[in-house]
């Protein structure tokens, strides 16, 4: 086994006993910092894949901005977390076997495609991932359109965000 | 040799637990981490197609930020929403939200 594989079973290990934390911890704060585990996980998931900036993305945008918002919505919501009652609806049995039954459905599938074992191509030495991403972000024959229409989106998730949480006097 | 189905199984599991995450929660705020855990999982799959099948091109990546910026907007217009509505109802259950309901 090479150490590339054993440092990727660790991750993945890490962030599948992570994710499980984040839909089964009672309290609330407890699943957010989990949360905050598994997205690091995937962080390093993103490294092995060399997705350098995707990594940072990852970290600064995931665990820095979402995370921290989570738990703050945690905080303002109190009441609710410290409570004793199930933190599962009725139907959790019912989604447990969904869940398990997609999971399966997906292994099957994956495993009849003919790429599935595909080996890692080697990257070119010449190429720079991280600066055909800036210019195919940037250039109009790629993907320049999808992000401006990103940024509209973000301004108006900030816009409609301010007016909802907005409480009227 | 890491091979592109131990990716592939990864984000497959983690999507589900997402997605149990969110069939089974009661908390909204619950709720909307079950979908983060799902939108990463997504992420997993679109960079390991991108390195493994088609390394020349960039899309795979170029789609992942997108996604970064489409789940940012939903946690800050899901937040706020959970927020308005346990000022107006005192509760974030999501089986008591039914405004709607008649």
């Amino acid at each position: 086994m090479t150490p590339l594989q054993i440092v990727f079973i660790i991750t993945a290990a890490t962030t599948l006993g992570a994710a499980v934390m984040v839909v089964s911890a009672r309290n609330l704060v407890h699943a957010a910092l989990w949360l905050v585990v598994s997205l690091f996980g995937v962080a390093v998931v993103f490294v092995l894949l060399n997705a350098g900036f995707l990594a940072v993305a990852q970290v600064i945008i995931y665990i820095g901005a979402i995370a921290i918002l989570m738990i703050f919505a945690i905080m303002l919501t109190r009441r609710i977390y410290s409570e004793s009652s199930p933190q599962v609806n009725r139907n959790w049995g019912l989604a447990a076997i969904l869940s398990i039954a997609l999971f399966a459905g997906l292994a099957w599938m994956l495993g009849s495609w003919s790429g599935f074992s595909t080996a890692l191509p080697e990257m070119s030495p010449r190429a720079d991932p991280l600066r055909e991403l800036g210019l195919a972000l940037v250039s109009p024959d790629f993907y320049v359109i999808p992000f401006e229409v990103a940024s509209v989106l973000l301004l108006a998730a900030l816009v409609g965000a301010i007016m909802v949480a907005w409480e009227r006097k | 040799m890491i091979s592109l189905s131990w990716y592939l199984i990864l984000s497959a599991a983690l999507f589900c637990i997402g997605l149990f995450g969110v069939l089974a929660r009661k908390n909204a705020v619950a709720i909307l981490m079950g979908v983060e855990l799902m939108l990463n999982a997504v992420n997993v799959n679109l960079v390991a197609f991108w390195r493994y099948r088609t390394p020349e091109m960039i899309a795979g990546q170029a789609f992942a930020i997108m996604v970064f910026a489409v789940a940012a907007a939903e946690v800050a217009v899901g937040l706020a929403l959970i927020i308005s509505i346990y000022r107006r109802r005192n509760t974030v259950v999501a089986d008591e939200i039914d405004m709607l309901k008649l």
